[in-house]
């Protein structure tokens, strides 16, 4: 009996350091399988709005509800930095009294709204993306004209006996 | 522009030796790369990515120059008679006008007109794999156009073969820049750079207060003028009179720029009451021309002063090309295989870069 649990307490120490090591390896070097891209809807315009089809890669990763949510509350973000309301129309005209010098020190409503979207990002690929595999990568840094989610390989947590 | 320092260094070389990857990753941390100094498009920067020009900077210096030379005639010669018999108020209206003016200029010039950065590989392969090329044997296949529907009018989407990527509804690719801009309106040679979605505003404010301020300066020659040969004097003997002529000068310049600024402020007036852009009246996009389909500008809020305040008023987008940035070591890597060779200068500054 002693000698069965010393064997299974040394399993459990063997598969934790190769978990651990699994999930470094992880980190370090994660191998991409696919992107998956999500392509603007321009439907109502000109306006930045992400389109919410959930792409058939992602079928067994990720749900179609974490995924809507995502789309639908970027297109959100995006759409109040867009907002044409009182607050935007008395930054255009301000700016346009001060002959535009007012935005080398003032930070813009979009630039605002800009960094809730990154916020958010983190946000969700803590949350939802990095546990599946998966990496959201912020639109901006795509030009505004896709969302890009990269699928890695899914190496399962599979002890090595 | 910075002198770019890089060695060719053999790609090959580079994936089978670690310790050249030790070299570079020191070379590399020495200094990081910025990502204007590998921006593909024909652009020029300054102040370290700050400030951003197309390459030919056009009739830029002869703007300025005129504009400059004229109000510092008309500051020399004819302000100190007019605020001797009308009032002191001139020059300040005209140094209020001259700074609007020189300052809207330099921000139309120097500011990012919306240039949407180019695909990236991954991107461009995805759209390759969505379009249907019909075994095209062809370099370049046929010319790809994707339809949408915008407010229930089709829109025509078409493919940039430079950029890789469906062109935004209201984007054009220009030719001169080597960019696709939003809303490209035109490239403007007086100004050096394009007009498009992020500085238009900045133009049409430009136009605007030079129309007042050619405007202003030509009345207030005339007025010296006629001052000057009211008191006695014949007209002929007053242009004399006055000193060396120069008001003259100032006539002829504001005579002659003031038809082309104050037609061409009316135009943009015009397009921006009906939320268009030079590039789609000129195409005559949304024109009735089209015969029986329903063609109109989608666009529009169908309301003047709607469509004023979203053009001019509206929020200022970001510029989408982030100048300044760092290079990540992803990015600097090249995933592209030799038979890519479109942008042959971009992987050639992009090896110095590369990381393992």
């Amino acid at each position: 009996m002693a000698t069965t649990d010393l064997n299974c307490s040394e399993f459990h120490n063997d598969q934790i350091a190769t978990l651990s090591t699994h999930s470094l390896q992880e980190l370090q070097h994660p191998v991409v399988s696919t992107k998956v891209f999500i392509q603007r809807d321009y439907s109502s315009g000109t306006l930045c709005k992400f389109q919410n089809k959930f792409p058939a890669e992602l079928e067994s990763r990720l749900d179609r509800q974490h995924f809507e949510e995502t789309i639908q509350t970027l297109n959100n973000l995006y759409a109040e930095a867009e907002k044409l309301g009182g607050k935007s129309y008395l930054e255009g005209c301000l700016a346009c009294l001060t002959a535009y010098t007012i935005f080398l020190c003032m930070e813009t409503q979009y630039e605002k709204v800009l960094r809730k979207v990154a916020r958010y990002i983190k946000e969700q690929n803590e949350k939802v993306y990095i546990p599946r595999s998966l990496l959201l990568t912020d639109p901006i840094e795509r030009g505004l004209r896709v969302i890009e989610i990269t699928v890695f390989e899914d190496r399962g947590f599979v002890p090595t006996s | 522009m910075r002198n770019c320092e890089y060695q060719q260094i053999d790609p090959l070389a580079l994936s089978v030796a670690p310790a050249s990857v030790q070299n570079l990753t020191d070379k590399k941390a020495e200094r990081l790369r910025r990502k204007w100094e590998v921006f593909p498009g024909k652009n020029r920067f300054f102040c370290d990515g700050r400030v951003i020009v197309a390459r030919q900077s056009g009739v830029l210096p002869l703007t300025l120059g005129l504009i400059v030379v004229t109000c510092g005639l008309f500051f020399a010669f004819d302000c100190p008679f007019l605020v001797e018999h009308l009032t002191v108020f001139i020059p300040v209206i005209g140094g209020v006008l001259f700074v609007f003016v020189v300052l809207s200029l330099l921000r139309t010039s120097f500011t990012d007109p919306g240039i949407l950065p180019r695909a990236t590989l991954d991107e461009a392969a995805d759209i390759e794999k969505q379009i249907d090329t019909s075994g095209s044997s062809s370099y370049r296949p046929p010319p790809r156009t994707k339809e949408i529907l915008i407010n229930q009018q089709v829109v025509k989407l078409k493919y940039c073969f430079t950029c890789k990527m469906f062109r935004p509804p209201r984007t054009s690719h220009c030719s001169l820049c080597d960019n696709c801009v939003e809303r490209f309106d035109h490239h403007c040679p007086w100004v050096g750079n394009c007009v498009g979605k992020r500085n238009y505003r900045f133009f049409y404010s430009f136009i605007i207060s030079l129309s007042f301020l050619t405007s202003f300066i030509f009345g207030c020659v005339i007025a010296h003028i006629t001052l000057r040969s009211q008191s006695g004097k014949s007209l002929i003997q007053a242009i004399q009179e006055s000193p060396a002529r120069y008001p003259l000068m100032e006539l002829v310049i504001c005579f002659f720029s003031i038809w082309s600024i104050l037609g061409l402020s009316g135009f943009h007036t015009y397009l921006v009451a009906s939320n268009l852009t030079t590039n789609e009246d000129i195409k005559g996009s949304w024109s009735s021309k089209r015969g029986a389909e329903e063609s109109g500008n989608p666009y529009t809020y169908n309301s003047i002063l709607a469509n004023c305040c979203v053009t001019l008023c509206g929020p200022m987008p970001p510029s989408l090309i982030d100048r300044r940035g760092f290079l990540s070591p992803e990015e600097s890597v090249p995933t592209v295989s030799a038979s890519e060779i479109e942008v042959p200068s971009f992987a050639a500054k992009n090896d110095a870069n590369m990381v393992g």
